[in-house]
């Protein structure tokens, strides 16, 4: 064989390392670990170091590989969208077989060894968190109704239950209201996004609220999800995951989370328009702190319980 | 016999390389250290072969 024999023309789609990584969705994985090792952490049963460390990569690793599932199914939506159009498969550096053998091998990976690492009931929770995210949302709900963000929302709420359920081996009312709280959360959060992407969905024809029922709309249930949602937020405040530092910090964020919510729901969409949506944007933002505040809150809690600080 | 500096496919295929290399590495630390973490607290000693006080 000659050197003339050898293709040294680099593809313009080769993947790099880090393309592969991109799958797995690396921010909302962040997302991810941070809430279910707060779910691990506030658990009343001490953890090995070494287990808990397991536990929270494998469920990260299920969270990625959900991800990577999710852009191999939406890879035809995610080249319209110009939020998602550099993604790994739409920008033509991976394909979507790969994507799929990708997403599949590393779901099945991180059940088995998070079931080893810990036990069966959070690898069940586990399978389950992918499986929804995967095929209700993803290939049904996602496409299907405007009550998509909704229903689907559950996907994300799973981590903190799964890390509960990795440490204790059950599930309780508090690992069932840390779901809650990231169950409510998600409309408000995804609902102001599509206020100021909002060309993005219509184009790609995904039924967002705001492209079936009109912007109006959106912004009401802005408005209903935060009001519920405050009072849940507020009221774990009494729960054993709860304390103090977490009534303290849940009062002033939700103060701050429905005051945003009715200049939301008060603002015409003139006055929208013309300070490129600076309300919603900056709401979007506030909910990103929000949660990462709430469940840094009962971490708080649960790292000063044993010093006899934390809870009531 | 010369060698050509490297083109940029094959920098590329390295960096895949060694982050497959890396990752693997990697697992293969975390599965020792779960296994010695689970071997030393007697995870998989048989209820019988316990002692009891």
């Amino acid at each position: 064989m000659s050197d003339a024999s050898i293709n040294t023309q680099a593809p313009e789609g080769e993947a790099s390392f880090g393309d592969y990584f991109a799958l797995l969705k690396p921010r909302v994985m962040s997302l991810v670990v941070f809430t279910a090792m707060v779910g691990l952490l506030a658990a009343p049963v001490p953890v090995h170091p070494m287990i808990a460390f397991c536990a929270i990569l494998f469920i990260a690793v299920g969270g990625g590989a959900s991800g990577a599932l999710n852009m191999w199914w939406d890879a035809d939506i995610d080249s319209i969208m110009s939020r998602t159009a550099k993604r790994p498969i739409p920008s033509g550096k991976v394909t979507g077989d790969e994507a799929f053998a990708i997403g599949m091998t590393l779901s099945v990976f991180a059940v088995v060894m998070l079931g080893l690492a810990a036990n069966w009931l959070a690898a069940g929770l586990l399978a389950f968190t992918i499986f929804f995210y995967v095929v209700i949302y993803t290939m049904w709900l996602k496409r299907w109704t405007p009550q998509n963000i909704v229903i689907g929302g559950a996907a994300g709420a799973f981590p903190p239950v799964v890390g509960w359920a990795a440490a204790t081996g059950g599930v309780s009312i508090e690992s069932v209201l840390m779901f809650t709280l990231i169950f409510m959360w998600t409309p408000p959060h995804f609902w102001a996004l599509c206020l100021f992407m909002k060309s993005d969905y219509k184009d790609a024809g995904v039924p967002m609220l705001h492209v079936t029922h009109g912007r109006r709309a959106t912004r009401n249930h802005i408005l209903v999800y935060t009001l519920l949602l405050a009072a849940i937020a507020i009221g774990m405040a009494f729960t054993g995951v709860g304390g103090p530092i977490y009534l303290a910090i849940a009062l002033v964020l939700n103060a701050l989370f429905v005051f945003g919510a009715v200049a939301i729901w008060r603002r015409s969409e003139e006055a929208s328009e013309a300070d490129n949506h600076k309300r919603e944007r900056s709401f979007f933002a506030l909910s990103l702190l929000y949660l990462f505040l709430h469940f840094g809150a009962i971490l708080a809690e649960a790292t000063l319980k044993p010093y006899g600080l934390g809870g009531w | 016999m010369s060698f050509r500096e490297d083109h940029d496919l094959h920098k590329r295929r390295f960096g895949r390389n060694l982050g497959v290399a890396l990752t693997l590495a990697a697992f293969i630390f975390i599965v020792f250290g779960l296994t010695y973490v689970k071997v030393t607290r007697g995870d998989f000693e048989p209820v019988n072969a316990r002692i009891e006080n």
